[in-house]
């Protein structure tokens, strides 16, 4: 036993030498101090890893199968379905796999303003953050052309043809990214491409960045308290815990299972979310000619979708169209620059002031009345809510550098709180 | 809490039980992977039984075009009598002239390894490297062997094969060509890939 | 219900105004998996009957015997026209598109993913119920539920003739949704109701012609189900696998659970050192 041990330490020191191995897994794992408070708000960062692994491993399990092409495609996932051996099974893991992706995401970014995780020094981190949601997006929709259902098709057409909203180069482009003058096998073969290769290669570089940048300043924390300011003699937060095992196992590892639960009992047993995930019109295969009654993307867009559409009169000598683009563009873009906005000498809601907690609940509420605005047909009077809604999604960013600085804070504590 | 010793025995439990549990998940996760490599209903449907038309191939004639099963080239000979008389010659040369090796079906385990002696049924793929190997049926002296008898040479590595497809010592094959399952519904049609009996 | 109520839940909830939305409300039946007389009920049916024009080219014949607990044999014999067609092979037939379409106006569709595009089996349950004569469609019949249908009724031979009267004798209903009685003989008391009134009253407003049809009504409706039935199978084929292999799952991760939490609960102690 003994000489195992002196042998495993002396290959350690051989590798050491020449790669950081030990070091590299200390300052990640066993030595990465984490605030001891941290809530269930803190599971969303660990599962989004796991999906994301879950994601790689089925998709190129897929591509196996998979043939991308306009006459193939739509013919081809059926064949996963049906012929080959738990093709249906690794087909479910990957689309509710996506639809859970978005979950967790959307939890993990509503952990960053409820704490104010994105404020000074861990500005980066938001914005390696942010970019991968970006590229999430591109990822998913992507992926959603795949099947070559009728729904991805024409679900593809849309967001395509709102690069014509562009002014002056708008319709050549649009042509230049499918390929050819109308959505066809040469756009589902260059999506394949930028779903299986390129998106995530990018993804990936930016996770690493993320956690880089995340292990570099250290966690935030439900209080918002900075623990690198009270160390004990050798140097450690005394209000910190190593990452490994306690977090991995003590916290973690119960929530991981728990997590796959809930997963396995929506991919087991309503694997098309009752036509959310995987909508029923894409039980036909794409047709140019035919166009799905209701348009909807997949629920993850549809609070951006609903902002889009909620573009209706045009102003400045430009069109709705044009607007729509705008409006959904700077929806996605004005996330990036939150850690300027945000003025307040606190960082988490818990000692923030009214003005900031009544923002965040409407502007959540707002969210989720966008999201559901755009999984169904518009009326005169959704357009007009959509309209209200997008000026609350605006506003929280907007005004946020006001009401931040003006409301009445709570002084913080100068130690983390443990229930 | 470390010299806690009820403590520590109950965690090293847990960590042996959850480890063993998680295993078992992981192992149970791993079965869609590997599961949907083998051959799907597509490849199982492509690589049923083919019927072949025997009844117009002359003595002393390779079935063609070559017939394929499961995409593999199969090999029909109808030999003459004075073809399988010469199997009984010379058996010095062979690896394995009895067929011990599990190369053949059952009913194929005899000296003409056939279910009728004049008709050979062999997988056209040389057991060193699966190239395909060539027809040469003639008595004759040829580069590759000055006392030739007729039979089968892989032309990729040079392994020689009898006219009942059994492997020459001093070759780089190391056993006898494999007879797939094959049966005769009639005489004139045989079926190659599926046992008598069988569905 | 509240109309207003019911008004207000429309604009909220599509999916209710999808549901009732769409014309004639579907008849809602609930497929049985386990019932493989019914599914292959459903199966020698759909070769019979509409196999002919409507290929479930992404099924085999194979595994639909394996599936149904179809010996292959039988499979063969009874289901299987075209002696050249093999068991593992697709279930297709030998329309050709372009004589389909001109024939129809438009190739009948391939059916195989037809009840996950309907969102179930309710549809079809429906649609193949409710044919009816009408002397200004090309092909005599029109349907409820698929208006202007440019497929003849198939089935007719078994269910016999059903005809659309302009105006018919309804019960007449009281306003708390009960029927209305003569209070004295205690018959139910009739009001002549016609058009689309009739559709929007709720009553069914077609009528089968006596002695027409080699089949009563519940045969007919029996044999609808398990045609249905078979439709929702092929649809896919995997839900049988895919509920008995979750339940294991879910089973597994639940016991998983109480192990993991157990240790990390060992972990969580140090938090409060």
């Amino acid at each position: 036993m003994a000489s195992i041990e002196q042998s495993f330490k002396e290959i350690m020191e051989w590798v050491d030498d020449r790669l950081p191995v030990t070091e590299t897994y200390e300052k990640h794992m066993s030595k990465y101090w984490a605030p001891k408070n941290f809530n269930i708000w803190y599971i969303f960062g660990v599962l989004a890893f796991v999906v994301l692994v879950n994601q790689l491993l089925t998709g190129i399990w897929l591509t196996m199968s998979y043939v991308p092409t306009g006459e193939g495609a739509f013919a081809s996932v059926e064949y996963i379905m049906r012929d080959v051996e738990y093709g249906w099974m690794l087909r479910y893991m990957h689309s509710t796999g996506a639809s859970a992706f978005f979950v967790v995401v959307y939890l993990h970014m509503f952990r960053g303003l409820l704490y104010g995780s994105y404020q000074k020094p861990r500005e980066l981190i938001w914005v390696f953050g942010m970019l991968i949601y970006l590229a999430l997006m591109a990822e998913g929709f992507f992926g959603y052309l795949l099947p070559w259902g009728n729904m991805s098709y024409w679900g593809a057409q849309v967001i395509v043809s709102l690069a014509g909203a562009i002014p002056v180069v708008g319709d050549d482009l649009m042509v230049w990214v499918r390929g050819d003058f109308n959505m066809s096998g040469v756009t589902l073969n260059r999506f394949f491409a930028l779903h299986v290769v390129l998106v995530p290669i990018v993804l990936l570089v930016l996770v690493v960045l993320h956690i880089l940048a995340l292990h570099e300043v250290g966690s935030n924390n439900p209080d918002g308290v900075d623990i690198k300011k009270h160390l004990d003699e050798n140097g450690r937060p005394l209000d910190g815990i190593q990452f490994h095992p306690y977090y991995t196992i003590g916290h973690d590892l119960p929530a991981i299972v728990l997590f796959l639960f809930i997963f396995c009992a929506v991919m087991f047993f309503y694997p098309d979310g009752g036509g959310y995930f995987i909508e029923h019109p894409n039980y036909e295969p794409a047709d140019p000619l035919k166009t799905p009654e209701l348009i909807a993307p997949v629920w993850y867009y549809t609070p951006f979708y609903s902002m889009l559409r909620a573009a209706t009169f045009p102003l400045l000598g430009m069109t709705a169209k044009f607007w729509g683009l705008v409006v959904m563009a700077g929806a996605i873009a004005i996330l990036f620059v939150v850690p300027w906005l945000d003025r307040s000498p606190v960082k988490s809601m818990r000692y923030k002031g009214w003005g900031s907690k009544i923002s965040l609940t409407l502007f959540i509420i707002s969210f989720f009345i966008l999201g559901y605005l755009g999984t169904v047909h518009p009326t005169p009077g959704r357009t007009l809510l959509a309209q209200i809604c997008t000026a609350i999604y605006f506003g929280f960013f907007l005004l946020m550098p006001w009401y931040t600085s003006v409301e009445k804070t709570k002084p913080v504590p100068d130690r983390v709180t443990i229930k | 809490m470390s010299d806690d010793g009820t403590n520590k025995g109950r965690r090293n439990f847990l960590i042996g039980a959850t480890s063993v549990v998680g295993t078992a998940g992981v192992a149970g996760v791993a079965v869609p992977f590997l599961g949907s490599w083998n051959p799907s209903a597509k490849a199982l449907a492509a690589g049923a039984a083919i019927k072949v038309d025997v009844s117009k191939m002359k003595p002393g004639e390779i079935l063609g075009p070559i017939p394929a099963w499961r995409d593999k080239p199969v090999f029909v000979v109808r030999r003459t009598q004075e073809q399988l008389d010469m199997l009984s010659e010379d058996i010095g040369r062979l690896a394995d002239p009895d067929s011990l090796e599990e190369q053949q079906p059952e009913y194929a385990q005899n000296e003409t390894r056939s279910i009728k002696p004049e008709f050979l049924v062999l997988l056209g793929i040389c057991t060193h490297l699966s190239c395909s190997p060539k027809f040469h049926p003639e008595v004759v002296a040829t580069t590759f062997d000055s006392t030739w008898t007729g039979g089968f040479y892989c032309p990729c590595h040079g392994s020689k094969f009898d006219l009942a497809g059994r492997v020459f010592s001093g070759v780089p094959a190391p056993t006898n060509l494999e007879v797939p399952p094959h049966y005769f519904e009639s005489d004139a049609v045989l079926v190659i890939g599926e046992d008598e009996g069988v569905a | 219900m509240n109309r207003r109520l019911f008004a207000l839940l429309l604009v909220i909830f599509p999916g209710i105004a999808f549901a009732a939305g769409g014309g004639y409300p579907l008849d809602h039946m609930t497929p049985n998996l386990d019932d493989k007389a019914s599914l292959q009920r459903g199966a020698q049916t759909y070769m019979n009957y509409c196999l002919g024009c409507h290929s479930l080219q992404y099924q085999r014949y194979k595994r639909t015997a394996d599936d149904l607990e179809i010996p292959e044999g039988l499979m063969l014999e009874h289901m299987v026209f075209d002696p050249n067609t093999k068991i593992g092979d697709l279930i297709e037939n030998n329309m050709s598109k372009e004589n389909a379409k001109f024939w129809f106006g438009a190739a009948p569709p391939d059916l195989t993913l037809h009840s996950n595009l309907k969102g179930g089996p309710d549809w079809l349950y429906t649609y193949l119920r409710t044919f009816y004569e009408d002397d200004s469609r090309p092909l005599g019949v029109n349907n409820l539920v698929f208006e202007n249908v440019g497929m003849p009724h198939v089935l007719a031979g078994l269910q016999g003739r059903q005809v659309r009267p302009e105006c018919m004798q309804v019960p007449r209903i009281a306003s708390n949704g009960g029927v209305v009685r003569d209070p004295i003989t205690i018959e139910i008391v009739t009001e002549e109701m016609c058009g689309t009134d009739l559709l929007d009253a709720g009553h069914y407003p077609l009528v089968k012609v006596e002695g027409t049809g080699s089949m009563s009504s519940d045969e007919y409706d029996t044999l609808v189900y398990d045609l249905a039935n078979f439709m929702y199978y092929v649809g896919e084929p995997a839900r049988m696998d895919r509920t008995r292999i979750g339940v294991y799952v879910l089973l597994f991760l639940a016991f998983f659970y109480v192990f993991a939490l157990l240790l990390g609960r060992e972990y969580e102690k140090e938090f409060h050192k």
